[in-house]
């Protein structure tokens, strides 16, 4: 292999990754073409939709706007790494309860936001859920449905409490 | 019957089929996909709007050799993309009719060296005079396309209009605008291209009618039917903004694909998506209408213009779309509708949810509250002396024959948004204060299915199969792209058949596979193609009583047996049903005269609007949709479509601007064409009536499209009732508020101080 470039060592989904690619390659591109992991999406490559959204180190982040060479010794979480023992993430199950993905694109970056947003703050305020969730962008359910997903999710429950019952905005 | 019949799956909210797929990252969308030895494509396009090619250089610092080259003199078949009518080339051939259109292809294994050497490609041209507007094309007097710059024109006439204006107690008069608006699916367009003399072309793609390609692949590389199979991949998002544009863009892969040897990929980035694919028509639509002393409707004289763009696409059936919807849901004896589509060296119109009826329909909700305040009624009291009803004929003299519930689905609205209290509460608030509340209705109607005889032509055919393993197949090109064909059709299928819903699965959106069960397109899918699958299901049951010896009771066990029965019988198990035209339907596409569709979903939208006096920004505060959509399949899936619809309807209305410059679009980003976000969507009330539609699948009629046709005049109105400044074009930015409302406010505020 080639060695023209530093290796790039980091966690994803709690295994050890060594890439060796040009330090400006775009970490979502690292996920994608070097490590298949085709889950993370690209919607429009400068960081306005969230379809890349993935967490590292604790954060969430855009992956598009991500170079490799900052994810050195990173801990990364991607879409792949929500699902334990074959059992699907409260968030995903609740996304699929509640109609919270449509056609699915934004979905792996909106999950990601949504395990973000319950990490910091696991009994958010619909105030909080939209906050959480706005630089995400889902052009198929309107988000309310993503809100009903996040709020079953928080409560570990399949039917949401009605949203209007959280905060009347 | 089966002995679970107790147990329904129509009408419940049964999981997304596919669901688990994508929320676990699996479902392959095509930019997921890698063939062996593939390369990627790219297109070099025009910079100008209009002109003659005098010629394309290379840089010559690039190594050539290294590149698959395209051009149009590659083209083996006819350089043209088969739609409606054959005027757009697949690639320009000598000049070009507007900016961003694709002249020349690349292909490379690297897209990263791809990327730059697209820049490395230049054209010089021969400029010739462009036109950008409806008011240019119309002149006539520079041609860039249609006949003399037409595309497409209609002329549908009830009564006599001319007869009503003298006596009238009341003209009202209004132009209204609307906006290109993009369709912004969140995954871009891409396909794969495979090519080999034996087998011919393969493409995989996001796209929504895998027979639409087929059929222009056959044109452009003059094949015979059985070399060209499309496949649909997992599809981000659609909107009808990948019903037409993947048949150019699977060509240009294809083309790529023969002369390289290799697969070839192109996925558009977001720009290039953006300045080159299809977005919604712009229009301008003009009502004169005469009224009587009691608010009832006497005439509407209906001018509709649409911007086509440089090419026709389906700029005809959207004009057609417009037309039929521009009267809104009201009875009126006399009404005149004259349409026209212009050709323009805008990149070319295409499909957009809904597809000119929010034009036509933006147009006529706001114009009724125009004319309530002009004759001093209530806009509410003016809807409901003019509302159809059961037995009333629309202007195209079709008669309602199916119930229709607009005063119920007017006084529910009212009633859960607390119209009239609301209305009272803002008019005391609003005083003296920056921040001024104001609410909206909008009432309206959307045909389910192909136009007039358009389901006929389609013809379609769907089926079921049964696989060795034990599962049944919905045989379908219908395609989902997140608003729920494959759930509804497997829930149809399994309810019809009896068996549980986990034991139906979706056969491949692959041509070479499924029948054409026709475009995935104008909310068609649920009652035209949901009927015939309910019929094939039903249809497969007596065949195993018949043949297989199924009893009269059944398990899904005793089922699959007799399937397999079957099948040693006669080799398959299979019950494909063809599309029947209700009965007693007419249309005449001549006079616009007849069933102009063979159902109609209802709607009344509530918007509750805050203007910002101080900052001119306008925020929908809380939305409320009342619908009757025949039978809910799913109530999870219909409450999402509706939800999704409203939210697109609302950056429709207040956020999504195109700003074309030159023909191009400048906001070609994110960045800058700003849809609704998280923090901007309301909290969105959505009901349903039931009525089953007999004809439709389950008793369902179209709902797909509905909800994006009233939020735009329902905002609008809300904003004039807020402000008591009507506004007449979308999209209505702070800017345009500033234009009107600033040189008001300062003598109102001052006055009110």
């Amino acid at each position: 292999m080639s060695t023209r470039w530093p290796n790039t060592v980091f966690t994803v989904n709690g295994e050890s990754r060594t890439v060796n690619v040009p330090p400006m390659k775009r970490l979502l591109d690292v996920l994608r073409d070097d490590l298949k992991l085709t889950g993370t999406k690209e919607g429009c490559g400068e960081g306005e939709c969230g379809s890349c959204s993935i967490r590292m180190n604790g954060e969430l982040v855009n992956s598009c706007l991500v170079p490799i060479l900052q994810a050195d010794g990173a801990e990364i979480q991607t879409v792949e790494g929500l699902e334990a023992n074959g059992e699907l993430h409260p968030l995903q199950k609740a996304f699929l309860a509640c109609g919270g993905a449509q056609c699915g694109i934004c979905t792996p970056g909106m999950l990601m936001a949504a395990v973000q947003l319950l990490a910091v703050n696991p009994h958010p305020s619909l105030a909080q859920i939209r906050e959480g969730l706005a630089g995400n962008l889902c052009r198929c359910t309107g988000f309310i449905r993503i809100f009903e997903s996040v709020v079953a999710a928080a409560a570990h429950e399949k039917s949401p409490p009605p949203l209007q019952a959280l905060d009347a905005r | 019957m089966s002995t679970n019949d107790t147990n329904r799956i129509v009408g419940a909210p049964v999981p997304r089929k596919e669901g688990v797929n994508k929320l676990l990252g699996r479902a392959k969308y095509v930019d997921d996909m890698e063939l062996p030895n593939m390369w990627h494509g790219a297109t070099v396009r025009s910079s100008i709007p209009r002109g003659i090619i005098r010629s394309i250089t290379f840089e010559p610092h690039i190594d050539w050799d290294d590149f698959t080259v395209v051009t149009a003199a590659d083209i083996p078949g006819k350089n043209q993309i088969q739609l409606i009518v054959a005027d757009q080339p697949c690639l320009a051939d000598g000049r070009v009719n507007h900016n961003d259109e694709a002249v020349l292809l690349l292909a490379h294994p690297d897209k990263y060296i791809l990327r730059e050497a697209v820049n490395a490609v230049h054209i010089e041209y021969e400029q010739l005079p462009p036109v950008f507007t409806i008011e240019e094309s119309e002149r006539q007097e520079t041609i860039v396309g249609g006949a003399e710059n037409i595309f497409k024109s209609f002329l549908l006439e009830k009564g006599d209009v001319d007869s009503q204006w003298a006596s009238a107690a009341h003209i009202v008069g209004g132009e209204y605008r609307t906006g290109a608006q993009e369709h912004l699916y969140i995954e871009n367009n891409g396909v794969i291209a495979e090519w080999s003399a034996e087998t011919g072309v393969t493409i995989w793609g996001s796209l929504q009618c895998p027979f639409y390609v087929h059929r222009s692949l056959l044109l452009v590389f003059n094949l015979p039917e059985e070399k060209v199979r499309v496949i649909q991949t997992e599809t981000g998002g659609a909107f009808g903004g990948k019903e037409d544009y993947p048949s150019l863009l699977a060509a240009h892969a294809a083309l790529l694909a023969r002369k390289s040897g290799h697969p070839i990929k192109i996925v558009y980035d977001r720009m290039e998506d953006l300045a080159a694919t299809t977005k919604r028509h712009p229009s301008r639509i003009l009502h004169r209408t005469a009224v009587d002393k009691n608010g009832k409707l006497l005439a509407m004289d209906i001018d509709i213009a649409t911007d086509g763009g440089a090419y026709s696409t389906l700029s005809s059936t959207v004009l057609s779309r417009a037309t039929l919807h521009s009267p809104g849901p009201y009875v009126c004896p006399n009404v005149r509708v004259r349409s026209h589509a212009w050709a323009t060296n805008n990149v070319p119109y295409g499909a957009f949810r809904g597809f000119g009826a929010p034009q036509a329909i933006f147009a006529v909700e706001r114009h009724m509250d125009e004319i309530a305040t002009a004759i001093g009624l209530d806009p509410i009291e003016l809807r409901r002396r003019n509302f159809l009803h059961d037995g009333d004929t629309t202007a195209t003299e079709q008669v309602m024959r199916e119930p229709v519930i607009l005063d119920h689905l007017l006084d529910r609205a009212l009633s859960e948004s607390d119209y009239y209290a609301r209305c009272a509460r803002f008019a005391d608030e609003n005083i003296g204060s920056a921040i001024k509340r104001g609410i909206g209705v909008a009432a309206f109607y959307h045909g389910s299915g192909f136009t007039g005889s358009g389901e006929r032509y389609l013809n379609s055919l769907a089926g079921l199969d049964v696989t060795p393993d034990g599962k049944v197949r919905v045989l379908v090109s219908s395609t989902e792209f997140g608003q729920g064909t494959n759930t509804i059709l497997t829930q149809i299928a399994a309810e019809a058949i009896g068996i549980p819903y986990d034991d139906v699965i979706m056969a491949p959106p692959d041509t070479g596979i499924v029948p054409n069960s026709g475009p995935t397109v104008a909310s068609r899918t649920a009652m035209v193609i949901g009927r015939l699958i309910e019929r094939a299901g039903l249809q497969l049951v007596t065949m195993l009583r018949d043949h297989a010896g199924l009893g009269e009771l059944f398990t899904p066990r005793d089922f699959f047996v007799a399937c397999e029965r079957l099948r040693n019988a006669d080799g398959k198990v299979e019950s494909r049903c063809r599309y029947e035209p209700p009965p007693n339907i007419f249309w005449d596409d001549q006079t616009y005269r007849g069933e102009a569709y063979p159902a109609f979903a209802w709607s009344v939208h509530v918007a509750q609007v805050a203007v910002d006096t101080v900052t001119y920004s306008a925020e929908v505060e809380e939305f409320w949709t009342v619908q009757e959509v025949g039978r809910v399949l799913n109530p999870v899936l219909a409450g999402g479509q509706i939800e999704g619809g409203v939210a697109q309807g609302i950056g429709y209305a207040l956020y999504e601007k195109v700003l074309l410059q030159n023909g191009h679009m400048a906001n070609n980003q994110m960045t800058n064409y700003i849809m609704p976000t998280a923090e901007d969507v309301p909290q969105i009330h959505v009901s349903f009536e039931e009525i089953p539609f007999s004809y439709g699948g389950y008793g369902a009629k179209g709902i797909g499209e509905l909800p994006h046709d009233g939020p735009a005049p329902a905002i609008l109105n809300a904003i004039r009732n807020a402000t008591g400044i009507g506004f007449h074009s979308i999209p209505l930015l702070p800017e345009d508020l500033f234009a009107k409302l600033a040189s008001r406010r300062t003598v109102a505020e001052v006055a009110a101080v």
